[in-house]
């Protein structure tokens, strides 16, 4: 026989022909923002929803408004202001269940408030005499997370650990369009779609990661597509429309709660004031800009609902503000007394019990602290 | 009265006791990484684990280190006891980020309300062939992150002990793990592993008069050899074992160079900005009288880790520990 008669013989078995592991069609976004109010589905929202949503608005623009105050006035050492997408921060919070877990970043004071945190619990990072200024399981708020989409993964693991425990828990991330480019976010959604985590992640898209804009961030036809590469689902939606995201983000839940896995939630909205009080928004973008997007204001969109259908009239609009103001003299109260600082905190909770080392250097400080009074005496 | 026979195992095969052991008594422990579960690890550490206790607990994850410990921080917010495998020393820097500003700092960040019970284990250190990105020492990072336990095991028992007490710790803890004795063998009962000590105990492996040198993980062993080689010279040299570096034990080492009153700090780890320089001011600061000579230190050199091929003139070795201690100032003495 000869060499090429052995070679015809050896027919190898083909290896299994590459086939699309799932068709990515129903995971695609819409193609324009989803929204609810100013179109005929409105007409289906619950009235009872719909007051809440407003009530909560209400008083989230003014909370906002008055930690900006505070910053002026020294009471704060830095404030992201939520001005403008305060709908996506009262329905991210809104749609949970008490059992689930809120992951928010730093500009989300707001969604932590709305879900039940006094606010002076929830500003304690920002008025700087803590760095989390409350328990995380009392509310299931985790702590206002600094370095960006870094919680992102947080909340896949939670939500993991939750499933693999039986429980019937949900997680919902924030992150802002300027995250979607760190790696964390890539991972945390990777991670989630392989162990369909129950996790829902909201993108606050509000047009800049400080000065910079979405063009200069991402060339994804829109942030909600990205979750096609991970296969999950993508939704569009308007953040400026409280009903729409409350949705949207209850549809959400409801499908990671089901088990159906992790769902990516772009939401367009515009952030009204600068990336902090220590900004300057004028330096890269035009005031005309800003006012088209005051002209679509969340709190407007849905007064103009609530009106027109008649569940709201000047009494139940001052009634609201009047809420609002409430709550807004009792933080300025509040915010306006020193906080009670403790030195001794620095060392207590580093370890679950502290080093030699840091009971050395603890010493240090008390003797440090005793001489101090004894100088003043 | 029964004598228990000692078998000779591995530094390997105690890790993966205390693994299972662990697993098995506290059904909170998650054990997670890249190829962890089938496979059993690049090392073979977590090898049938995941068959004994199944994929849920013992979990091959994707490959991204970041979302590995990302994860894990979750895992453990919700109660979990999450034991991490980096898959190599220079593979989890990735991961230094969620490491820095999420793990070490959580429990202080939560006034102590959210504790993160996470063992981190850490294949490090050279001397095994390796190519690059494999061979680094890259404790020096974590012991200069505050609110991370660092631990390194030198021998088979204390690999046992140690990453139990790692495991049982509320704190986190980065657990180095030094590769090239993941198969040096010692006569050790698996049937009856050691007491767990606690974290934070240096402990003397050879007591001497003449001098002491401070160690840790893959350096103990040449330390060892080097003080047998050093009875020829006439020193008898004690050797520290550290076995933890964050916390520090500041009185087993400061005990032992009052005794000496000479002290040689050695590691792989590069001696600027390394451990050495940390423990030779520690020891400076606690021990001034009783010094006959400055603190020395030998050290890998200052240079990005060495191909395998040239690896060796890197490593300390007996001969460069040998050469600090004759430079300990001796002519006072004679």
């Amino acid at each position: 026989m000869t060499v090429m008669e052995q070679r015809g013989a050896y027919r190898p078995t083909p290896p299994p022909a590459w086939q699309p592991r799932m068709d990515p069609t129903p995971l695609l976004p819409d193609a324009r923002p989803y929204r609810v109010l100013g179109t005929d589905a409105a007409a289906d929202a619950d009235p009872a929803l719909l007051r809440r949503l407003y009530a909560e608005l209400v008083r989230g623009r003014r909370y906002n408004a008055q930690a900006t105050a505070l910053t002026k006035q020294g009471r704060l050492a830095v404030y992201p202001s939520s001005t403008g997408q305060e709908a996506c921060e009262v329905a991210a919070a809104l749609v949970l269940e008490e059992r689930d877990w809120l992951f928010p970043s730093y500009r989300d004071t707001l969604a932590a408030v709305a879900r039940g945190l006094d606010p002076v619990q929830a500003l304690t990072l920002l008025r700087g005499d803590w760095h989390t200024g409350y328990d995380p399981h009392e509310h299931r708020v985790a702590p206002l997370c600094t370095p960006l989409a870094t919680q992102l993964p947080h909340a896949v693991g939670l939500a993991h650990a939750a499933r693999l425990k039986g429980d019937d828990v949900v997680a919902l991330a924030l992150v802002g369009d300027g995250g979607t480019s760190e790696g964390d976010f890539h991972e945390a959604l990777n991670f989630a779609a392989v162990w369909r985590a129950p996790v829902v992640f909201l993108v606050q898209n509000n047009g800049f990661a400080i000065s910079v804009p979405l063009e200069k961030q991402t060339a994804a036809p829109s942030l909600a597509h990205k979750a096609v590469g991970y296969g999950m689902p993508g939704r569009l939606v308007d953040g400026n429309d409280a009903v729409a995201v409350h949705q949207v983000l209850g549809e959400a839940v409801a499908h990671a709660r089901a088990g159906g896995g992790p769902t990516l939630v772009e939401a367009v909205t515009y952030r009204i004031d600068a990336h902090t009080n220590a900004d300057d928004a004028t330096r890269y973008r035009a005031a005309d800009e800003v006012e088209t997007w005051r002209a679509h204001d969340p709190i407007a969109l849905l007064e103009q609902e609530l009106t027109e259908r008649g569940l709201l009239d000047e009494a139940g609009i001052q009634a609201a503000r009047d809420a609002a103001e409430t709550m807004a003299a009792d933080l300025r109260e509040r915010m306006n007394q020193d906080p009670a600082l403790d030195p001794m905190d620095l060392f207590a909770h580093v370890f679950a019990e502290p080093t030699p080392q840091l009971r050395e250097q603890e010493a240090q400080l008390r003797a440090e602290l005793a001489a101090e009074q004894e100088g003043a005496h | 009265m029964t004598t228990v026979a000692l078998k000779p195992a591995t530094m390997a095969q105690a890790l993966t006791r205390a693994l299972r052991d662990a697993m098995a008594a506290d059904l909170t422990v998650h054990v997670m990484g890249e190829d962890v579960g089938t496979l059993g690890g690049v090392f073979r550490v977590t090898d049938g684990l995941a068959k004994e206790f199944g994929e849920d607990r013992v979990t091959d994850t994707p490959l991204a280190e970041a979302g590995i410990l990302g994860t894990a921080v979750g895992m453990a917010m919700y109660g979990l006891r999450p034991v991490v495998e980096m898959q190599f020393d220079a593979f989890a820097y990735p991961a230094f980020e969620q490491l820095i500003s999420h793990v070490a700092r959580m429990r202080n960040r939560t006034r102590g309300t959210m504790p993160l019970p996470i063992t981190v284990r850490v294949p490090y250190g050279g001397g095994i062939g390796g190519v690059e990105h494999h061979s680094d020492s890259s404790e020096a990072y974590y012991m200069a992150t505050p609110g991370l336990h660092v631990v390194t095991p030198a021998t088979v028992a204390d690999a046992y002990g140690l990453l139990r007490a790692a495991i049982a710790s509320d704190d986190p803890v980065v657990f180095l793990e030094p590769k090239r004795l993941y198969w040096s063998k010692d006569s050790w009962n698996p049937e009856e592993p050691h007491t767990v000590e606690p974290i934070g105990r240096a402990v003397v492996r050879r007591t001497g008069r003449s001098a002491t040198l401070l160690t840790y993980g893959p350096s103990v062993p040449v330390c060892l050899e080097a003080a047998e080689a050093a009875t020829a010279e006439g020193w008898d040299l004690e050797v520290v074992d550290l076995r933890s570096l964050v916390p520090f034990d500041d009185e087993t080492v400061a005990a032992s160079v009052r005794r000496t009153g000479r002290a040689v700090v050695v590691h792989e780890s590069g001696g600027y900005g390394g451990p050495g320089g940390e423990i030779a001011a520690r020891v400076t600061e606690r021990c001034f009288h009783h010094l006959e000579a400055p603190v020395l230190r030998v050290a890998g050199f200052d240079i990005p880790y060495p191909p395998p091929m040239l690896e060796r003139h890197h490593l300390p070795g007996v001969d460069r520990i040998l050469d600090a201690v004759g430079r300990l100032q001796w002519e006072a003495e004679s």
